[in-house]
């Protein structure tokens, strides 16, 4: 819960001036690197070479071990993770029993198609909405433009988890309880921070390109639906990984406005593994597995973009 | 609703008022704005102003969620809150975690240092120090049952190197905070090394060739050239990690359910609401809770004011 509103805030490849182009930057930063180094083994010797990929190691083992233990458990027998510890590796890899366990009767299967009838939606709804607020704000200049914003900046200092008691009657009132459409409309309207990205993609879009479509006739929702809306596709990228990312995730919001049990997303099916695989640690850890692979092929996939999405827009 | 729509009218009222307006060629559009706002506003007001009007309005009330009637009750729920020290209490749990946010940081901002120097590997390190960070929260919770369960992983490797009998992890009053908020810092750690490592390397090449001229150690260029740089983005972190402590819910709600002492604001406030039904209260301790977050949010830009205002 704790850092979820360090989300970006800033495009992925935002062209404007203060970015110098990339190959520059790049060259620049090798030879900077190099320099750096240099001075870094003058300065601390060999010994703080060797401290520095110590500790560096130390962290990795520290972030793998607790999800390789997990993983070699799912591989193993009833039997088998009875008579061995955490530590020893399956005897078969290809014992895929418990994972057939999970995804059949631990519901897994409605969850990831709940999930992603739930990603897939509110990631539209979320790019219409922020796309649409962020061309209003930029590109019309209207009384109370500043108190629109002030309304959406305000609203980032609210956190979303100390509402939830009154959330929850807004949502029982509009016949939304316990359907897909609590978490829908919670996610495309609680999301500011989308917005803020459209927002600053947008300001570098000359407005030239308007007014030019605007001499050749075009109206405004032609101009944003032909003209602002393609052109913000980075930005819409960059949304949709990390808002996509987020809803993967999210945990609360389904888990308190959709109790059913064939309304579970990943997280409140993984969830209810506690209960009646309490003891069958295997089974767990392979409804756990399945969950961690969609993250880390879209990790390896998609590097970069989470990196630069996060860090470009932070300090915003 | 009520309330956009009055000042949605206003607006346009205003609007219509100016006729000496600088562009009156463009007054014709005043409306199209508002029809392009009109869903995002709707749902922003809907889903976070009227929640947080009504809960302030319930907080002083003894509803219980589902009656007809909500009997006002004056500032009750509220003194029930500071006087009875089981409710309060729970917010010392919440020292563990900062005490972990705290860790955390530094920890981070070490490894966003090295990383900024030439390593080998470093995509490698710099990805799987990063990569906890993505993780599905109940994925993490399970995997730390695992890891802390009797027998489990740091059993097993504390067996290893001959301890026997190790404690228990998350049975144990004493250590079950411990134990939660070491798994947060395991789950958060690499955000915030991912953005100091971003802010690191975006110190212009200048700076360094020019202490490097200018005879500058290893540590000196730590302290007054990339520390002073990154000193934004650590001081947002460091407000986060204050706010983030108090308002602690998925680790423990996941892997305890408040059991042991584990017991969070933010779990205790939901079980007021959602298990016993005193709704009254927990709008109340929701209240407490939202004015804490402004506060330390208020905190942030008093002392980390923004470059520029461009938003808005």
């Amino acid at each position: 819960m704790s850092q979820q509103h360090v989300t970006p805030a800033r495009p992925v490849a935002s062209p404007g001036p203060q970015r110098p182009a990339p190959p520059r930057t790049s060259e620049r930063m090798r030879q900077g690197l190099a320099q750096r180094t240099r001075s870094f083994s003058a300065v601390l010797g060999p010994l703080g070479t060797t401290f520095k990929y110590v500790s560096l190691v130390i962290a990795c083992a520290v972030a793998i071990v607790p999800l390789v233990t997990i993983f070699m458990a799912a591989f193993k027998s009833r039997e088998e993770y009875a008579t061995t510890g955490p530590l020893d590796p399956p005897s078969d890899w290809f014992n895929l029993e418990n994972f057939v366990t999970a995804f059949t009767r631990g519901n897994m299967l409605e969850g990831f198609l709940n999930t992603t009838v739930i990603l897939v939606v509110s990631l539209t709804g979320t790019i219409l909405i922020g796309t649409m607020t962020a061309y209003a704000v930029d590109r019309f200049d209207f009384r109370g433009r500043r108190l629109v914003m002030g309304l959406f900046l305000l609203a980032t200092l609210v956190p979303a988890v100390t509402t939830q008691v009154a959330t929850f009657q807004i949502i029982n009132g509009l016949g939304l309880f316990n359907t897909r459409g609590a978490a829908i409309v919670l996610f495309m309207g609680t999301d500011i921070i989308a917005i803020y990205i459209f927002l600053q993609f947008m300001r570098s879009i000359p407005r030239s390109l308007d007014e030019a479509a605007m001499l050749d006739g075009a109206n405004r929702l032609t101009i944003y639906s032909r003209i602002v809306f393609p052109l913000l596709r980075p930005a819409i990228a960059t949304v949709v990984i990390i808002k996509g990312l987020a809803i993967y995730n999210e945990f609360y919001i389904p888990f308190l406005y959709m109790p059913s049990r064939d309304l579970g997303v990943i997280s409140t099916s993984l969830f209810r593994f506690k209960g009646p695989y309490g003891s069958q640690w295997e089974v767990i850890a392979a409804g756990t597995i399945l969950v961690i692979v969609p993250t880390l092929i879209a990790f390896l996939l998609l590097q970069r973009h989470i990196y630069s999405g996060l860090t470009s827009g932070a300090t915003k | 609703m009520a309330v956009m729509s009055g000042t949605t009218a206003r607006v346009r009222a205003a609007g219509s008022r100016s006729p000496g307006s600088p562009r009156p060629a463009r007054r014709g559009w005043k409306i199209t704005p508002w029809l392009f706002l009109a869903v995002p506003l709707g749902l922003l007001i809907l889903f976070t102003y009227v929640p947080v009007a009504n809960m302030v309005w319930y907080s002083f009330t003894s509803w219980d969620g589902l009656d007809a009637v909500k009997e006002p009750v004056g500032f009750q729920n509220y003194v029930e809150i500071f006087t009875r020290p089981e409710i309060f209490r729970v917010f010392l749990v919440s020292v563990y975690y900062l005490v972990g946010a705290f860790l955390q940081l530094v920890l981070a901002m070490y490894f966003a240092t090295v990383l900024s120097f030439s390593t080998r590997f470093r995509n490698w390190f710099k990805g799987i120090i990063f990569f906890p960070y993505l993780l599905n929260g109940v994925a993490i919770g399970l995997v730390f049952l695992f890891f802390f369960r009797p027998g489990g992983t740091l059993d097993a490797l504390l067996a290893l190197v001959g301890v026997q009998d190790g404690p228990q992890w998350l049975g144990d009053p004493s250590l079950v905070n411990v134990s939660l908020a070491a798994t947060s810092v395991w789950r958060y750690m690499g955000l915030n090394f991912v953005l100091f490592l971003g802010a690191i390397q975006s110190i212009p090449t200048e700076l360094y060739e020019a202490a490097e001229l200018d005879g500058a150690s290893s540590w000196q260029k730590f302290r007054f050239i990339i520390l002073p740089s990154i000193s934004q983005i650590v001081g947002l972190s460091l407000i986060l990690a204050v706010s983030g402590a108090l308002s602690v819910f998925e680790i423990p709600f996941i892997m305890t359910g408040g059991a042991n002492g584990s017991e969070t604001f933010v779990i205790q406030t939901i079980n007021t609401a959602f298990k016993f039904s005193k709704v009254g209260l927990a709008s109340a301790m929701a209240v407490v809770l939202l004015l804490l977050v402004l506060l330390v949010s208020w905190v942030q830009r008093r002392f980390f004011p923004e470059e520029k205002g461009d938003l808005a």
